[in-house]
Formats: C-alpha cells, sequence, structure tokens
C-alpha cells in the first residue's frame, strides 16, 4: 500500500466487489466443492450421495491404472521440461550471440507462442499421418515403423514432440530477455578472463540465469502437467482407449465421461495439493536462495 | 530451406573476399542452430498451409508436397461459409466470430477487473486490505483445470451454459491481471497521489485522469497476452458450449479432427484452412505487437 493512501470507506469496496465476487461463485465454492465430493460415494443414477470418508482416495493409491497414468505423467513432466528449456535456451544463446538477423530469428522463433495446444495437436496428427506424414517417413527412413494412435510409445513420443514444440517459443523469449539484462560489463570482463565460449557460459552466464531458469523450471511443469490437455486430447482424437493419458486428462475423463464424481474430485484434490506443494517450493527456492541481484 | 541455405552461404561468403579475413565460424554456427530452430517451428506451419491449396484427393495420396495449387478459394469457401455438423451453425465465420468474443471479452473482463482491485489494494486504506489481498491471491495458485468438474456443476446451476457470460466470466476468476497491474501500481512514484491530493484531486479522478493514461503500456501488453490465452482456450469452452452455434475456433479443432476419420473423402482443405485460420489472429497480435507483448510476459510473470 501506499503511504499516501486515499480513505475513502465505500469506494474500495466497490472497487474489489467484481473480482471477490466472482472468484467466490467460480473459485472458492467449486475449490471447497471439489474437496467436499472427494469424500463422497455419488449415486450412479444421480439419487443422493454417501459418505465414505478417505475411501476415495484409497481406491486412487490402490489403483494400478491411476498409479501408471501418474508414472507416465511423471516421465512425461520430466522429459517436455527438460528438453524445452534446453532446446529454448541454446536458441536463446545463440540468438544474442548474432548480430545480424536477430529481430527475424526472434520473431520467427516465438510465433508458436500464440498457438493453441490443441491446434498444436492437431498440427502433429498432421506431421504423423500413418500414410504421408513427414515425421512418420522421417521415422521410417531410420528404420522406425511408427505408429501413432497405434503404439504406446509411439503415441507418447509425439505427445512429446509436439508440447515440446509448443513450449520452446515463450521459455526462449524468457531466456532471450534474461540473456540481454546481463549488464555489458559483465560480459567484458568474463571476456577477458576466460577465452573459452562454453567456459564463460557455464561459468558466468548460466548462473546469472539461474532465477529466470527457475520461475522457467516451475511455469514448464505446470505447463507439462495441465496446459498439455488439448494437444493430448487432439493427439488421442478423443478416444483415450490404451493410449497415453496424463492426470488432468484422467480428471476429465472419469468425472465428465464416466461420471465418477467422488473419484474425479480426489485426483482434483491430489492435483491441487500438487500444485500448491510446487508453488510453495517455488516460492521458498526462488525468493530466498537463487538471488544474485 | 534454399532462401535459408543462402543466407549462411551469403553470410559465409561476405567474410572471404576482398580483403582475405578470416570467416567466423563461431557465426556461422550460431546462425545455423538458429536456421535449424526456425525451420522446426516454421515448417510444420508451411506445409499445413501448402496443404490449403491442393485437392483434397492429392492431400490423400502424397501428403504435403511442394506444389501450391489453386484449391485455396474454394477451401476458403468451404471453411467459412459451409458447416460441417448437424445444425449447420458452426461455420468457420461463425467460429471466428466466437472466437473473437472469447478473446476480447475474456481480456476487457480482466483487465477492467484487475486494475479496479489493484488500484483498491494499493491506493486505499482499508480495514481488510491483507485479507482482501490473501483472498485474491491464492487464486493463482490453482489453475481451472483442477477445478474443473466443480466449475462446471457452478455454472450449470446458474443456468449459464451455452452463454457468453458462461465461457468468459469463470475464466476471469484468478488474479493474474490484479497481480501484475499491483506490481505496476507500486512503481508508480508515491508524489504523484501526492500531488493529485494536495491539488485536490480524489481518488476517481486520479484513477481516469492520471493512473489509467500512465498505465497504458501495460494495459496493451496485457490485452495482447489475455486475448491470446482466452483465444487458446480450450478445456473450458469444450465443456460449457455443446450447441454448435456456440463454438470457437480452438473448441471445433475436435469436431475438425474428427471429420478426417469419416467414411467420406476426409475434408483436409477444410480442416487445415480452418486450423490456419485459428492460428493467424493471435499470431499476428504477438508478432506485431512484438515489443509490448514480450515486456508484458516477462514483467508480469516475475
Amino acid at each position: 500500500m501506499k503511504r499516501a493512501g486515499f480513505t475513502a470507506r465505500w469506494l474500495p469496496i466497490l472497487l474489489l466487489m467484481p473480482q471477490l465476487v466472482i472468484i467466490a461463485v467460480f473459485f472458492y465454492w467449486p475449490a471447497a466443492h471439489a474437496v467436499q465430493s472427494s469424500f463422497f460415494l455419488q449415486d450412479p443414477f444421480g439419487f443422493g450421495s454417501t459418505f465414505v470418508g478417505l475411501d476415495n482416495y484409497k481406491d486412487l493409491a490402490g489403483n494400478g491404472e491411476y498409479l501408471s497414468i501418474a508414472w507416465f505423467t511423471v516421465i512425461f513432466t520430466v522429459l517436455v521440461t527438460f528438453l524445452s528449456l534446453s532446446i529454448a535456451l541454446l536458441l536463446a544463446v545463440k540468438a544474442d550471440n548474432v548480430l545480424r538477423g536477430a529481430k527475424t530469428y526472434r520473431t520467427l522463433l516465438m510465433w508458436v507462442y500464440a498457438v493453441a495446444p490443441p491446434v498444436a495437436g492437431f498440427i502433429g496428427l498432421i506431421m504423423f499421418h500413418q500414410s504421408w506424414g513427414p515425421l512418420t517417413e522421417l521415422a521410417r527412413s531410420i528404420g522406425w515403423d511408427f505408429k501413432l494412435g497405434v503404439n504406446f510409445n509411439d503415441t507418447a513420443t509425439a505427445m512429446v514432440i509436439v508440447s515440446v514444440w509448443k513450449q520452446v517459443p515463450v521459455n526462449f523469449i524468457f531466456f532471450l530477455s534474461g540473456l540481454q539484462s546481463i549488464p555489458k560489463s559483465v560480459r567484458e570482463a568474463a571476456l577477458i578472463d576466460n577465452r573459452s565460449a562454453s567456459g564463460r557460459f557455464w561459468d558466468v552466464t548460466f548462473p546469472l540465469l539461474a532465477p529466470t531458469g527457475f520461475f522457467l523450471l516451475i511455469t514448464n511443469i505446470t505447463y507439462s502437467l495441465f496446459d498439455t490437455f488439448g494437444v493430448i486430447d487432439t493427439m488421442v482424437k478423443g478416444e483415450p482407449g490404451n493410449n497415453p493419458m496424463t492426470l488432468v486428462y484422467k480428471v476429465y475423463v472419469d468425472g465428465f465421461r464416466g461420471n465418477d464424481l467422488g473419484g474425479s474430485s480426489a485426483q482434483s484434490v491430489v492435483l491441487m495439493v500438487l500444485v500448491l506443494a510446487l508453488t510453495v517450493f517455488q516460492f521458498r527456492l526462488v525468493e530466498r536462495r537463487i538471488h544474485y541481484t | 530451406m534454399t532462401e535459408a541455405n543462402a543466407g549462411v552461404i551469403d553470410h559465409a561468403a561476405s567474410h572471404t573476399p576482398p580483403r582475405k579475413r578470416r570467416i567466423r565460424w563461431g557465426a556461422i554456427g550460431d546462425h545455423a542452430v538458429l536456421i535449424v530452430g526456425s525451420l522446426f517451428m516454421m515448417l510444420p506451419l508451411l506445409m499445413v498451409l501448402q496443404m490449403t491449396t491442393v485437392p483434397d484427393v492429392e492431400v490423400i495420396k502424397t501428403g504435403p508436397s511442394l506444389t501450391i495449387g489453386h484449391q485455396l478459394p474454394e477451401n476458403f469457401d468451404k471453411a467459412m461459409f459451409q458447416a460441417s455438423g448437424f445444425s449447420g451453425q458452426n461455420t468457420g465465420l461463425n467460429m471466428l466470430k466466437n472466437s473473437f468474443i472469447l478473446g476480447i471479452g475474456f481480456a476487457l473482463g480482466k483487465i477492467l477487473i484487475g486494475m479496479m482491485a489493484a488500484y483498491a489494494i494499493v491506493y486505499f486504506r482499508m480495514r481488510f486490505a491483507t485479507l482482501a489481498f490473501w483472498v485474491i491471491f491464492t487464486t493463482l495458485l490453482l489453475p481451472l483445470e483442477v477445478r474443473i468438474l466443480p466449475s462446471y456443476e457452478v455454472v450449470q446451476k446458474l443456468g449459464m451454459l451455452n452463454t457468453y457470460q458462461g465461457l468468459i466470466i469463470p475464466l476471469i476468476a484468478s488474479a493474474t491481471a490484479t497481480f501484475f497491474f499491483r506490481q505496476f501500481f507500486r512503481s508508480v512514484p508515491e508524489e504523484l497521489v501526492e500531488a493529485a491530493r494536495i491539488d485536490g484531486a480524489g481518488p476517481v479522478k486520479f484513477f481516469i485522469d492520471i493512473l489509467v493514461p500512465l498505465s497504458r503500456t501495460m494495459i496493451a501488453a496485457m490485452f495482447i497476452i489475455m486475448f491470446v490465452y482466452g483465444w487458446n482456450q480450450y478445456l473450458w469452452p469444450t465443456m460449457i458450449t455443446t450447441e454448435e452455434d456456440m463454438f470457437t475456433l480452438v473448441r471445433g479443432i475436435k469436431q475438425i479432427t474428427q471429420v478426417l476419420e469419416g467414411n467420406r473423402i476426409p475434408e483436409y482443405g477444410r480442416a487445415n484452412l480452418l486450423a490456419i485460420i485459428a492460428i493467424i489472429p493471435p499470431v499476428m497480435v504477438v508478432i506485431f505487437f512484438q515489443s509490448w507483448f514480450v515486456k508484458g510476459l516477462t514483467e508480469s510473470d516475475k
């Protein structure tokens, strides 16, 4: 708050009202409802519900399918996060180096930011088309008989590639702006101290980028967990079957298609706890320990 | 591809003659990496674009190729003015209209509500200021995806399924814009509000005549980010809109994909062109307002 604030009584309440009403109705009410219904078993025909305590959670922990989806989600998240961060970092470092055409490269590399995940999934379907998809043909040329939607690992690979393609631009923008904010004097000092470019990168540039990197790490994990929904939904063509899926997709499939409200709510609550943990981790680590400026 | 390669060769050539300067291999390596990266980003779009210009029969046989056909006008007509669903309502034009309503409505709503709340939090002495702050900023922690089903039930109870309100308002229920404007307002010099008070300006006048004009760049940046975010929404519109005349382009993409599975000749021309149309507006906004957009993005999330 500003020291010299206004002291009107009703105006600030009036100003806050729209925001508070909207989040009360569309945030707190649903969130509370999710927590509440995770303790109930919903009658499949809609004749009320019975309190079952922690049963929905116990079911989840003992459910082999759920655990394997959770495991897939972990691998998927690690792959997407690692690949999109490292590709973006490489490109940002190069784009920061070049003198000519830097702006053109920046434009070419960042436009995909604006592509919606399901549209990216659609483009993925075209690229991995069974009979003439360019990437299918590329895989075949190295002896990999790529079968999207049939082979579990192939479908998962395609999902990772599409998700990375969609996520590289935003990481690139952040890394580039991080690199450009490194003071010229620091760069020149490093240039005198260390003649090798890779040595300079790991000793000076990389640590200076760490705050940006940690911020992006959390953003990318959140992206892989939640925003890839559209990619997955288009790539499995709305028919999950035996295709790979992430936890968020499972919430949707169970709750919206399978009408298992209690189980789906329990899954939602698990995800909420996961996100809360991530955010707390982010605040503690990023705010306290990695601070160079 | 050939153009890009030519670029490298030009660049290399310009360094050799006339005086025997050393070729800077490092720079060439940098350009090579960037060109490969740009191709990785650009080629998929160019292939989809090429496929909209040739007849569907040709696409089914060969997929993307190097020929540029003459089918674009017909495909455009099909994509924009003919419906693929049962109701005849989901023409490309109609979906485009819905996408614009969602994108612009979401961005404007978010900015308006966020600015008002941020102004109240930063510039007023209130008894419950801290509480209000926490109530609002907790919403940053939980994305819509994890509370999707109960949110759907709430909207259903309020009778807002298949309406623009039901589509837009629940998406506004997070504090990203509020947080962004709070950060910005805090960086506005203290003297400004003191001066305004000495001159006898009330809180409303200060907000409209001083703070809003001062935030113009920030508002523009926020508008771009929020427009793209709203336009690209998928899960929420998929659940809330079941009537075809309410579909947005991004929501319609699943149906577009399913058309490719039918028994008839898959309509690749229409599908690909609709995907392109769904991409163009947000991409144009991001490219044309690049500097604002980058500024808004890198400053809001830190």
